[in-house]
């Protein structure tokens, strides 16, 4: 009897939870008809297919905050690795699915990778060069593909580019300031509206004349000593897009050469680099710029020069 | 790698001591970046002996015969004034008054002429001890570790959480509360101690004898006492009666699991001494009682890299940091001391940055109102602001500061994020050279706190700053 008993039990609740089931499939299903619904209606109005009400669900895996994320299932110390992650930008507390990494690490590897090669691939904005009030001249590479693959084009101009400059630039500052994309657009994108005029501002507050600043597409550091011959500018400096890794792909440098000329040691240049959000912020990299390109001028000397002063 | 020579001077209720430490600063940001100056090495090198401090009547300190002992100490360590770089001199427990500190003051001008006299008051106090006796250092390690200092009239308790103090608080126990002559007739009981005696029947009475079992029970009493400020056992009372005036309340967020001691009692925690009475109070048996206690046997035990000199070494060592290394300064106006702050709200801080002084002017006038002459704006900042609201943010600063600040005084800001240089830029260009400005970065105070900030440091890439309080009993 007891066993009889036993078994009507475990059929009854069996059968609830099937009921239970049910009702919260069809929850689900009515959910889903709505969210689908609504998707239809935002299309229709925005006037075609889009990708809003979607798109907002998707988390952005490389943001700060999924990368603040612990994967790591019970850590032992859960504060003290949330502590180490907070010091580092390398992916620990990750987990590992047997000898390998767990698909969300992989795909945030990916998407890492992806920025990276965005970062060298895309052009910098026409609208950024535009809001800046900046011309644009290109280095005697034809396309990125000659860009990437021919270091010694995207240091040098063609004799119009060179006229062009001349004729567009106040000759002979002080100091000669330009943009390049170098390898990363993403970071001319990220920092020039903030650190180009903190560095101008910054000079012209301590009666150090600025040359006209503009925009060289295709180019590798080692355009400055060309552009500083042609305009006779004592110091020239280039805010260019660092080679992208896989903790940034906004990282600017400013190369700094006092009489910059073609066939100098590089050790003449002297660099700031790692500006960028997570880095130096860019309106402090520009006010330490600024300062110490009036040393620069003082010294008359850059690079190792100025250094070993 | 530059160093800099930075004293501690402690004039306490019982003691005073004298400490020297070497601080070493080296950039750490590699030759291709904005430098970034840390303090990487602090090393005490002269321990002075641990003397009475004089007095020339129960609260009031004998000022000349400090200089003679700072005197002395200097001598045998073989510094001179001029060698030190930085450094404090505190007032510690009941010695904390106003006379006191214009009395060492005046005779420690030509040793400690860089820097202020100030009294780090009772919450500080517990924090700098935590520092001094390695209880700090030792939170970064995971552990949530309570730092209990006790000195003769007060035991001052800090909590640290991954090296951050998070808590802090003091009570009226301390070893010299009763003092009895060697033929056990008490000749002096505190107040607070009257009150535990009650409490736990013990019978001290001034004037009348009393004998060791008494004072054993007095001792356990307190002990008793600091288990319950520490979570054991529910808060009391009595416990809110014994709490010092003017400190915290010691406010337990996070359970502690290891408990640190330093002060002149803790040595009679970690060793055993035999003679009792030693120093004719109740110090001994209050280290045995506390070693019996279950502040011991239910926490982890720390081993204090300092005991007794645990408060002068804090004060030597960790009182003095530096800014951030991008910063900006009028150097003819520094060292600057005791400069009061005045924190600006994260809601004051986004009007500045939407270009509205109005708020700020506002509550800066009331602060002067209150305390007069110079000011430091204290705000958190951003981490990566357009070009266009740092020149905002400058210009409300230096709109709303010009119009209340007296003729003469400068600007003077400090920031948490590193935005320091640009800011100092922005408000030098708005206030059109008509006053000094001063701005640093990578510095955290809080309001009621009080900032030195000294002479330039590292080719005037950094300046030191010492931050604290001046609660005077």
């Amino acid at each position: 009897m007891t066993d009889k008993k036993m078994i009507e039990d475990i059929v009854a609740q069996v059968l609830s939870e099937i009921g239970s089931l049910q009702a919260a499939a069809e929850g689900a299903k009515a959910e889903l008809d709505g969210s689908f619904d609504g998707g239809i209606s935002e299309a229709d109005s925005s006037g075609g297919i889009s990708d809003n009400g979607g798109d907002e669900a998707i988390e952005d895996i490389t943001s700060s905050e999924s990368r603040a994320v612990l994967l790591l299932k019970d850590p032992e110390d859960y504060d003290a690795l949330i502590r180490m992650k907070s010091k580092t930008t390398a992916r620990i507390g990750v987990g590992r699915a047997g000898g390998r990494l767990n698909t969300r690490t992989m795909i945030t590897l990916r998407a890492d990778h992806a920025a990276a090669k965005d970062a060298v691939f895309l052009d910098v904005g026409e609208e950024i060069i535009k809001r800046l009030g900046l011309f644009e001249i290109q280095t005697k590479c034809a396309d990125k593909n000659t860009f990437l693959t021919r270091p010694d084009l995207g240091r040098s101009f063609s004799d119009d580019a060179i006229k062009e400059i001349k004729t567009r630039c106040r000759p002979n500052p002080d100091v000669q300031i330009y943009l390049s994309d170098g390898l990363s657009s993403t970071a001319i994108n990220a920092n020039a509206e903030k650190i180009l005029p903190a560095i101008t501002e910054g000079l012209t507050s301590r009666g150090i004349s600025v040359g006209t600043p503009f925009f060289v597409r295709f180019g590798r550091v080692g355009a400055q000593e060309e552009i500083a011959e042609a305009l006779g500018a004592k110091v020239v400096c280039v805010l260019i897009g660092e080679r992208p890794g896989l903790a940034t792909s906004e990282s600017m440098s400013a190369y700094i050469t006092y009489e910059a000329r073609v066939g100098m040691p590089e050790s003449r240049r002297t660099v700031v680099s790692n500006i960028h959000s997570g880095g130096t912020a860019a309106v402090e990299a520009g006010a330490y710029i600024a300062e110490l390109i009036e040393k620069i001028l003082n010294a008359k000397a850059s690079g190792v020069d100025l250094a070993n002063r | 790698m530059q160093s800099i020579i930075s004293v501690g001077i402690d004039i306490g209720t019982s003691t005073t001591q004298v400490v020297f430490s070497r601080l070493s600063m080296e950039n750490t940001a590699g030759y291709f970046s904005v430098p970034q100056i840390s303090i990487v090495d602090k090393k005490v090198v002269y321990k002075s002996d641990v003397y009475t401090t004089p007095l020339k009547s129960s609260s009031l300190i004998d000022g000349e015969a400090v200089r003679g002992i700072v005197e002395n100490v200097y001598n045998d360590a073989g510094f001179r004034p001029a060698d030190i770089g930085t450094g404090a001199v505190i007032i510690t427990g009941e010695s904390a008054k106003k006379e006191n500190s214009e009395i060492v003051l005046k005779q420690l001008s030509s040793f400690a002429g860089e820097f202020v006299v100030s009294t780090a008051g009772s919450d500080l106090e517990a924090i700098i001890a935590g520092k001094g006796s390695g209880a700090a250092a030792f939170s970064k390690d995971g552990e949530t570790v309570a730092n209990i200092d006790i000195g003769g009239g007060t035991a001052n308790i800090a909590i640290f959480d991954c090296g951050d103090a998070v808590s802090k608080g003091c009570v009226d126990i301390g070893g010299r509360l009763v003092t009895v002559s060697p033929d056990m007739t008490v000749t002096y009981i505190s107040e607070s101690a009257r009150l535990i005696a009650e409490s736990c029947r013990a019978d001290i009475v001034p004037g009348k004898k009393t004998s060791m079992n008494d004072l054993s029970l007095l001792c356990e009493g307190m002990a008793a006492l600091l288990e319950r400020s520490l979570g054991i056992g529910g808060r009391t009372e009595l416990l809110d009666k014994i709490k010092t005036s003017g400190s915290s309340d010691l406010v337990i967020n996070k359970p502690v699991n290891a408990v640190c001691f330093s002060g002149g009692v803790a040595n009679f925690i970690y060793d055993d001494e035999r003679d009792k009475l030693k120093f004719g109070d109740i110090g001994v048996l209050l280290g045995d009682a506390v070693r019996n206690s279950r502040l011991v046997s239910d926490f982890k035990l720390i081993k204090a890299s300092e005991t007794i000199s645990a408060t002068v070494i804090g004060a030597g060592t960790y009182t003095t940091s530096i800014s951030g290394s991008t910063i900006d300064y009028a150097r003819d106006i520094l060292p600057l001391k005791n400069i009061p702050v005045l924190r600006i709200s994260e809601s004051e801080q986004k009007s500045c940055f939407d270009g509205d002084s109005s708020v700020l002017e506002e509550r800066a006038r009331w602060f002067l109102s209150q305390c007069g002459g110079a000011v430091v704006l204290a705000l958190r900042g951003e981490p990566d602001p357009s070009f266009l609201s740092i020149k905002r943010l400058g210009e409300a600063i230096s709109s709303a500061m010009d119009s209340v600040l007296p003729a003469g005084e400068p600007i003077i800001v400090v920031l948490e994020c590193d935005i320091a240089k640009a800011l100092g830029m922005q408000i030098k260009q708005f206030s059109g050279g008509a006053r000094s400005v001063i701005s640093l970065d990578s510095i955290k105070v809080s309001q009621d706190d009080f900032i030195d900030i000294g002479k330039p440091l590292m080719d005037g890439i950094v300046v030191p700053v010492v931050v604290k309080t001046l609660i005077f009993g």
